[in-house]
């Protein structure tokens, strides 16, 4: 596969060399990807919760969707800024890693089925999508979001 | 306290757990899945005390509706955590990021309960302000400090930099309880 070589090239990259070289820099760049990880988490899954009629029901959906849109999208860039050199400072062992592979599947699925169809949904005012299109949304959305962090802690089993 | 965690090591479930193929990978995930619900939704409740977050909620519905999940998140923590702490009980015991966790949970369990105790007293006075009263907003700041250095002494639990037996400041070994006899078996 062609991508091997590209691998490669990003493991040799002087961001991956740094995080490779220090004892420190790795576990702390981790760390804050888990405190990104808890404030995505609450974000994303009080809206889905909210759409299961677990939580908050006396506020309309697409109130709580637009509060939690800014965080969702902050932590996400967090996310993927503490992500990159992680990344690159195991690029082969990752590029060999069946659990990142299903991690950027269900990040790829996650963030579009978010910003999209998710993102109209919860966007509508209530009564517009029947209670089965809210407990679809929310379970996709759930199951999306939980593959990723599942992907991305056991990309730290492997190998 | 670490003789038991010793013998709690050489238990065959222990060990079993410890040398799982699949049984401490999962355990480990949903500590982290749990994470989001019980961190992640606290986050939401400090972040409203300040008034950045879901403004247009009181603040008593805040606690009524979401906080119950906070609650069953960390009952999920505690349960994997503890079995996470029993596959490698010794080690763990005497781990200075073990230790700081279990002193900043401490922290934030006290910091929640005044909290309770004392400032949602009041809480008729300012439960749909978008901007609660001092003691709130302080207990908000606490309680995000609080978790962030919980979700780092926690996720450090994994190196050995300060294990018994290095070669460390005696303040470090008696922070984590070494004793004299204790041989890291990395440095040798």
């Amino acid at each position: 596969m062609m991508l091997l070589p590209l691998f490669e090239r990003l493991e040799a990259s002087a961001l991956g060399e740094a995080v490779r070289g220090s004892l420190w820099l790795f576990p702390v760049v981790e760390a804050f990807h888990l405190v990104g990880l808890a404030v995505i988490g609450g974000a994303i899954l009080v809206v889905d919760f909210r759409l299961l009629g677990l939580t908050l029901r006396s506020h309309p959906v697409a109130r709580l969707a637009r509060d939690m849109q800014p965080w969702i999208v902050g932590s996400l860039v967090l996310m993927i800024l503490s992500g990159i050199p992680l990344f690159l400072s195991e690029a082969i062992k990752c590029y060999y890693s069946f659990a990142f592979w299903v991690k950027m599947t269900a990040l790829v699925g996650a963030v579009l089925f978010t910003f999209t169809f998710r993102r109209i949904v919860v966007g509508a005012p209530d009564g517009r999508f029947s209670p089965a299109w809210h407990r679809a949304v929310a379970l996709m959305s759930i199951g999306l979001w939980s593959a990723v962090g599942w992907g991305g802690r056991w990309i730290g089993f492997s190998g | 306290m670490s003789s038991w965690m010793q013998r709690l090591a050489e238990t065959e479930w222990s060990i079993a757990l410890h040398e799982s193929q699949y049984a401490y990978a999962i355990i480990e995930s949903v500590h982290v899945w749990a994470l989001c619900l019980s961190v992640g939704f606290a986050v939401l409740l400090d972040l409203r005390l300040l008034g950045f977050v879901l403004r247009e909620v009181p603040v008593t519905h805040m606690i009524r509706r979401v906080l119950p999940w906070t609650k069953v998140g960390f009952a999920v923590m505690v349960v994997s955590g503890v079995l996470l702490l029993y596959a490698i009980p010794f080690r763990t015991y005497h781990s200075v990021f073990f230790r700081a966790k279990a002193i900043l949970l401490v922290l934030a369990g006290l910091n929640a309960f005044a909290f309770h105790a004392r400032t949602l007293r009041t809480v008729e006075a300012w439960d749909t302000l978008v901007a609660p009263p001092r003691a709130a907003r302080l207990a908000g700041v606490a309680s995000l400090l609080l978790w962030t250095a919980i979700v780092f002494s926690g996720r450090m639990i994994a190196y050995n930099w300060f294990d018994c037996g290095k070669r460390q400041p005696a303040v470090i070994s008696a922070f984590a309880g070494c004793t004299p006899d204790m041989i890291d078996p990395y440095s040798q």
